[in-house]
């Protein structure tokens, strides 16, 4: 089973990165993005086969390391 | 007084640091990151700066999971010093020693200068040789400095004089450098007992050098 961890920063916490990327897609007339946040995807192999117990599983991995809770959101999808 | 410095793979900082205590006249002893204990009668902990981990997924991530880490914590909870400089102060936010985290600089530079900073509180064992309002001269060296809290934390620690140390310019005032919150420098956590900033005042010990600002900083945690 594979999941799929996405980790960006939460609203309102400033994204350095996705702002210069937007002033870089401004400044190549690409004129109608509204705004750019720039996240990491994290894939992880999974043993289990039991989706409920994966997801328990990796959330309690975001909390504990692949995400800094105090600066980022993040989102599971489990296939 | 005898110092712990910690090392882990990617500490950088940790000869400076020894070199800087010793210079004082302290005894210092590096600890290797997979022991499991702080040595006996150590007066104080230092996390040095460098890139624990090569800094992999967030700086100071990997390293808050590393053996030596759990004694840290109960030493500090004991009511032990602990002084984290740049990585060190990144690894004791992801741990959750010292509230708030530490994201990439609001510029995307790694910058790397010496640097006006403003003592804020000095009724603290860590800057107790400084004096409130005093400005400092001290080298800054990092890509992920840039402070961050929430409003809510934010006023806690103000309330509780936890910020140690601004950015500023020669007469003091706030200077945006990389974008920490308020331009803060260096805090502590509510029992001040855990210090950590981004500037580095084991590199700031002679004149000769830019600037001997770092010793009084240093010399702080004598008993």
């Amino acid at each position: 089973m594979k999941a799929i961890v996405n980790v960006y920063l939460k609203n309102g916490v400033l994204d350095p990165q996705g702002k210069a990327t937007h002033h870089a897609l401004e400044s190549m007339n690409f004129n109608g993005v509204a705004d750019v946040r720039i996240g990491k995807q994290i894939i992880l192999q999974l043993d289990t086969e039991d989706k409920e117990k994966a997801l328990q599983e990796v959330k309690e991995m975001c909390e504990a390391l692949l995400a800094n809770t105090v600066i980022e959101d993040y989102d599971i999808e489990i296939n | 007084m005898k110092i712990a410095v910690l090392r882990f793979p990617g500490t950088n900082c940790e000869f400076d640091t020894q070199y800087a205590f010793e210079k004082l006249g302290y005894t210092t002893q590096l600890i290797w990151h997979k022991e499991e204990r702080i040595p006996k009668d150590t007066d104080l902990v230092v996390i040095p700066g460098g890139f624990s981990y090569g800094d992999y997924l967030r700086s100071g991530s990997i390293a808050q999971f590393s053996p030596v880490m759990k004694a840290v914590v109960s030493y500090a909870n004991r009511g032990g010093k602990v002084l984290g400089i740049c990585n060190g102060f990144q690894i004791l936010t992801e741990i959750g020693l010292l509230p708030g985290a530490l994201k990439r600089n609001n510029n995307l530079h790694f910058i790397s200068k010496i640097q006006k900073i403003k003592v804020i509180n000095s009724n603290n064992t860590f800057l107790s040789k400084c004096h409130k309002n005093e400005i400092l001269n001290i080298p800054i060296a990092h890509a992920d400095g840039n402070y961050y809290i929430d409003d809510q934390g934010l006023k806690e620690l103000e309330n509780n004089h936890q910020i140690l140390l601004r950015y500023c310019d020669e007469s003091g005032n706030r200077v945006v450098v990389n974008g920490s919150v308020t331009s803060i420098a260096g805090i502590c956590n509510k029992e001040k007992n855990v210090f950590g900033l981004m500037p580095h005042p084991e590199r700031a010990l002679e004149g000769l050098l830019g600037s001997s600002d770092g010793i009084k900083m240093l010399q702080g945690f004598e008993h």
